[in-house]
């Protein structure tokens, strides 16, 4: 399967990084890029819980490929989730349920933040997608 | 000016964490153990466990007497003598848990709980479900700017309607004393029962159950540099005739057929099934450990980290305390940024520290605070931990600001 155009620069920016704070920076910038989620979507319906902060994430299948969007109010969490949609976004029902997702991130380096203590809520935002996939 | 901690070294778990570049200031959810624990679990393992309170054989007979001395040091930690039982349960929750189900039956509709603002959920949700089943009203006592129960609301809010008052010693996220002799002084005057939930107050200097004068004092083993999966009830003679027996099973019944049983009195009665038997003999042995430590300089080491850790936090800009934090810990948060950002650049950097509701969401909620962090002391840490922290809070700032 081939990579989505956003995660093959994701992979050679976060595998070219050293040390946590070139990492945290670069996530800062990613969650900075992150399409801002409309008012509308940030309702209840929408929002992932098991996170310290709020996330919301909302998901629809265009002609056959899954468009994801997302957003936080924490800045790292929101970089975490602009990595995943790189990945995901584009991807067809099929090639959605084929992805690893704990090694995309662990490719990235950021497997730590997957690890069952970790409380920033990526784990639940894998959860929800997976359910709004199988849907 | 450094504060070394000259008790350090009596619990390894510290020096493994240092090598893992980890930097604990989690004591408020739980404790290092010293090494006097760690020998006593290997000896009772080593030498034969065996089951309390049944078997005739030589190994019973050693636990029992092990299990049975640990139950007087808890009695003697807290000054009991011999106006009160120790019942072990399997933890702080189950012990409130068990109060809440064990003292139902005395609550009739209409009738008052008083708790306060600042209950970790561990003695909100028993008896707020409490309240639920019985029909009663669930008064919560307000906070004073400082974080301390307001008096004067509560001389207004216990009154011939309160049943039961249950209140914090020492808040988990607040890190302040409660004024519990006015508390339960106004309780009794109503003749209220009362329950202290110690479960941080009892980590900080020593307390007399006696001297309170509390119906109920609880508190976690695990927090106290004891084992997990143990809490302390301490209840007097009078109030503990009126707990009804809560969990049924093994050794806690006098007498049994297919359809009837009668159940033992305290502390046996309410300690249903085969208790934490290794935990219970661990924590005898930490109790032992603590009561060998000069506790003036125990309070003493504290008092001056807690004040270092206060200072440290003021220099330093937009940072916000919850409270007016007293001693063993400080919650704050960072104007314009998320909690839960700090919190992901402290785990970077190797500081334990905890962030978000702590337990105490409608405490939280009333500060209008989604989460805080907080950093919690413990008699093992000292000057260059919370160097530590400052200097990865300082790296963490300065990347999200």
């Amino acid at each position: 399967m081939t990579l989505p155009a956003d995660a093959v620069k994701a992979l050679e920016t976060f595998q070219a990084a050293a040390g946590w704070e070139q990492r945290a920076r670069l996530l800062m910038q990613w969650g900075d890029r992150l399409p801002v989620l409309s008012d509308v979507d940030k309702i209840e319906a929408n929002r992932v819980h098991g996170c310290e902060s709020q996330v919301w994430l909302v998901g629809s299948l265009q002609d056959g490929h899954w468009q994801f969007a997302a957003s936080s109010d924490a800045r790292l969490i929101r970089g975490l989730v602009a990595l995943l949609l790189a990945r995901v976004n584009g991807l067809s029902a099929v090639e959605l349920q084929q992805v690893d997702l704990p090694e995309w991130f662990n490719q990235l380096g950021l497997s730590r933040q997957l690890s069952p203590s970790r409380s920033n809520g990526l784990n639940a935002v894998l959860q929800r997608m997976r359910s709004l996939s199988d849907m | 000016m450094m504060i070394p901690s000259p008790w350090r070294a009596d619990f390894p778990a510290i020096a493994a964490l240092q090598r893992q570049d980890q930097t604990y200031l989690d004591n408020a959810a739980t404790t290092q153990k010293p090494q006097a624990l760690l020998d006593a679990l290997a000896h009772y393992y080593a030498n034969g466990a065996a089951n309390v309170h049944r078997a005739q054989h030589l190994p019973g007979a050693h636990a029992t007497q092990a299990f049975e001395d640990s139950r007087s040091k808890a009695a003697h930690w807290l000054n009991a003598g011999d106006c009160g039982q120790i019942i072990f349960t399997h933890g702080a929750t189950s012990a409130l848990n068990l109060l809440a189900y064990g003292l139902e039956h005395l609550f009739n509709p209409g009738d008052e709980i008083v708790i306060s603002a600042l209950e970790h959920h561990a003695n909100l949700l028993p008896w707020q479900q409490l309240a639920h089943r019985r029909d009663l009203k669930l008064v919560i006592l307000p906070l004073d700017t400082d974080g301390l129960i307001d008096l004067d609301a509560a001389a207004s809010l216990i009154g011939p309607q309160t049943r039961l008052l249950a209140v914090s010693q020492l808040s988990n996220v607040l890190g302040a004393w409660q004024p519990l002799p006015a508390l339960l002084t106004m309780a009794k005057a109503h003749s209220a029962m009362t329950v202290v939930d110690g479960a941080q107050g009892v980590v900080h200097g020593r307390h007399d159950v006696q001297a309170l004068g509390c119906d109920f004092y609880v508190f976690s083993s695990h927090k106290l540099y004891g084992p997990d999966g143990l809490g302390v009830l301490f209840g007097r003679h009078e109030v503990l005739k009126q707990l009804r027996h809560w969990q049924f099973g093994g050794e806690m019944v006098l007498d049994a057929d297919y359809q009837h049983a009668r159940f033992r009195p305290a502390p046996l009665g309410f300690e249903a099934g085969t208790p934490p038997i290794s935990s219970v003999i661990g924590l005898g042995a930490t109790l032992d450990y603590l009561a060998g430590l000069d506790q003036d300089a125990v309070s003493a080491h504290e008092a001056a980290l807690h004040d270092y850790l206060l200072k440290g936090l003021e220099a330093r800009n937009g940072i916000r305390l919850l409270g007016k934090p007293q001693l063993a810990l400080a919650s704050f948060v960072v104007e314009g940024v998320h909690n839960a950002d700090l919190a992901h650049l402290l785990t970077e950097q190797g500081i334990a520290v905890r962030a978000g509701h702590h337990c105490a969401m409608p405490l939280l909620k009333s500060f209008e605070l989604a989460g805080a962090i907080r950093v919690s002391l413990a008699l093992y840490n000292d000057s260059e931990d919370l160097e530590r922290f400052f200097e990865a809070l300082d790296q963490a700032l300065e990347l999200l600001r």
